[in-house]
């Protein structure tokens, strides 16, 4: 390699990192300031100490777990059986996990309100329960590429038709085979989702929102519009939430001893 | 009555016929192979056995009861794939006790049979081990271990041995074969190798275009092949083209040498062959026809040397062993072959 394309190559790494790390050190350099003339962590122990913080992040870690387990559900079996039985169907399941990426957030919701009201056959925005459930739903359809692209790629790892026909042979039925075969050698794949899933989640605010549920997101925004200090103190852990989960995705690769081999 | 049974088996995908009338009976204890050319249907055959395909047509019947409608895991039938297929994420033990557990043993008893089949394929401190970190002999091994832990009632080998290289295929064969006898397995063997399926089988059903062309013991199917296709397909083969001259008693003319294979013949011009063994380099006593011809080539393979040399238009290969004392003859020198015409085959189509 000669010395101009290395030079390029640094240049523009350099350039590249600057537009990331230069907002997001002013972010945080602003966040210290609370106690004038000196950097302080203030506006982070009040953010963490705020009891509505602790609630509503509280209220979104679970609904980004139950996501997490309802996309797991969803996601696993359906992609074992397009690779396994329905290849030709593939292109046409992809399209529709990616359809979450083209139609915003707002459509979806106010299909969901049209649809799930209290004067409709199934009225799941009558009561607290049936509107959780109406948010994890969403949140499971918004999750969507994320979880069916990690899983995809993790089951294209992995020879499925032919482990599938060994456990069958030995005996295995489908619950077995996806349960003891398919869902540990993709565990990586589907943690890698469940990361992605849990950062999406963590910050969402439009379905949140509009289906008046006391998220992590509207608590972002409604802090954001009252005080100076504490929304970059929120915006900075928000940040480090997002980059524990990627951080944490790595880490389960290094850690997956039977995967060490293909890498 | 057989212990394994196929009936008139079928399969079509589309409008293409994979298999066709496809017969077999197979006693307990019994090794057949499945030899044939890729496409010829008989991993098709195996998958059907297997569960993993639906026969259009027929019946398959192992220990007297129908199998057709019964699912793969139903079928306590024991497969070892070309691609290992070992689990990734369990070690060789877990893999080896997979079927077990499946079936609900005892922890102890898995441990026990666990053991047994790890010291069976000669891999006892292994089971600690990820598939990964075996070689491919060993995971095929492993697999092997693994098909037989739940002792099922018959095994299924999908070329096994294509995947390794030519010395561990050697060895393997031979000791797939001695656990096989060992164990008096019930086995079908399917591989496009010749000298594997002829090594190792009790019988081998040639496979082409979806039948069972012939079934036979390897030297039936290698001394008399039943068509033209099964003795092209296995061993080497020289043809050459004749014409019978008295029907009755098989005289024939080949180029412009006459001969008599003793035996009856279809009149007209006929299609004879002989196996590279069948033809030595000189005039050799007792053998009754001499054919004269011109090396072609000379390819030197070790202790064998195997000589190509033209004769009324068709080309002959055949080998001598290599001897420090006599030097093989240089290509383009002219040469006297001798053979016994008795010992000349007769292709016919089926």
């Amino acid at each position: 390699m000669n010395l101009w394309v290395r030079i390029t190559g640094w240049l523009a790494f350099v350039l590249a990192a600057g537009y990331m790390l230069v907002p997001l050190f002013g972010m945080t350099e602003f966040s210290l300031k609370a106690r004038r003339g000196v950097y302080s962590l203030d506006a982070y122990a009040r953010v963490i100490g705020d009891t509505e913080f602790q609630a509503t992040f509280g209220y979104s870690v679970t609904l980004a777990l139950a996501t997490i387990v309802l996309g797991v559900l969803i996601v696993v079996p359906t992609a074992f059986w397009v690779r396994l039985k329905m290849p030709w169907a593939r292109p046409f399941v992809e399209f529709l996990t990616l359809l979450p990426l083209v139609i915003p957030a707002i459509v979806l919701v106010f299909g969901y309100i049209r649809l799930y009201n209290t004067s409709s056959f199934l009225p799941l925005t009558g009561s607290a329960a049936g509107t959780n459930l109406l948010l994890a739903l969403g949140y499971t359809v918004l999750a969507l590429p994320y979880m069916y692209r990690a899983i995809d790629t993790g089951l294209r790892t992995i020879d499925v038709p032919t482990l599938t026909e060994a456990a069958q042979s030995l005996g295995a039925g489908w619950v077995t085979i996806l349960w003891r075969i398919v869902l540990p050698n993709v565990m990586v794949a589907v943690l890698s989702g469940a990361f992605l899933t849990f950062a999406i989640v963590i910050g969402e605010y439009t379905l949140a929102a509009l289906l008046d549920r006391p998220a992590f997101g509207p608590y972002l925004q409604r802090i954001g519009t009252n005080k100076p200090y504490e929304p970059f103190a929120l915006s900075v852990i928000s940040f480090a939430i997002t980059w524990a989960c990627m951080g944490l995705i790595q880490l389960a690769t290094r850690l997956s001893k039977h995967t060490k081999a293909q890498r | 009555m057989s212990f394994l049974t196929i009936e008139h088996l079928e399969k079509s995908f589309g409008t293409n016929r994979v298999v066709q009338n496809f017969n077999l009976t197979i006693e307990k204890g019994e090794f057949v192979s499945l030899l044939g050319p890729s496409g010829c249907g008989k991993t098709t055959v195996l998958r059907m056995v297997a569960g993993f395909e639906t026969p259009s047509t027929g019946r398959i019947v192992i220990g007297g009861k129908d199998v057709v409608n019964l699912r793969p895991n139903q079928r306590n039938i024991g497969m070892v794939f070309q691609a290992y297929a070992l689990f990734p994420n369990l070690t060789v033990a877990d893999n080896i006790g997979f079927g077990l557990k499946v079936a609900g043993r005892p922890r102890a008893e898995r441990t026990a049979r666990v053991a047994e089949m790890l010291k069976l394929i000669g891999l006892p401190d292994l089971g600690d081990r990820f598939p990964f970190q075996l070689s491919g002999g060993q995971q095929q091994r492993v697999a092997l271990a693994r098909a037989l832990a739940p002792s099922p009632q018959v095994l299924l080998l999908d070329e096994p041995l294509s995947a390794l290289d030519a010395k561990v295929r050697v060895s393997l064969r031979n000791e797939i074969r001695a656990i096989q006898k060992k164990l008096g397995i019930t086995t079908i063997f399917v591989t496009h190798d010749q000298e594997e399926a002829l090594s190792m089988s009790d019988r081998v059903v040639v496979m082409h275009g979806g039948r069972a062309e012939q079934v036979g013991t390897p030297f039936e199917v290698y001394n008399r092949p039943a068509t033209k296709f099964v003795a092209n397909f296995v061993g080497m083969l020289n043809t050459l083209e004749a014409d019978v001259i008295d029907p009755a008693t098989g005289r024939v003319r080949i180029g412009g040498t006459e001969t008599s294979l003793r035996r009856a013949l279809p009149a007209g011009r006929v299609t004879l062959a002989a196996r590279p063994e069948m033809i030595a380099l000189g005039v050799q006593p007792g053998r009754d026809t001499i054919l004269e011809g011109k090396i072609t080539s000379v390819d030197f393979l070790g202790s064998v040397i195997r000589i190509r040399a033209r004769v009324d238009g068709s080309e002959l290969a055949f080998d001598t062993f290599n001897s420090t004392d006599a030097p093989p003859p240089a290509p383009g020198s002219d040469v006297r072959l001798s053979l016994l015409a008795s010992d000349l085959l007769l292709l016919q189509d089926p």
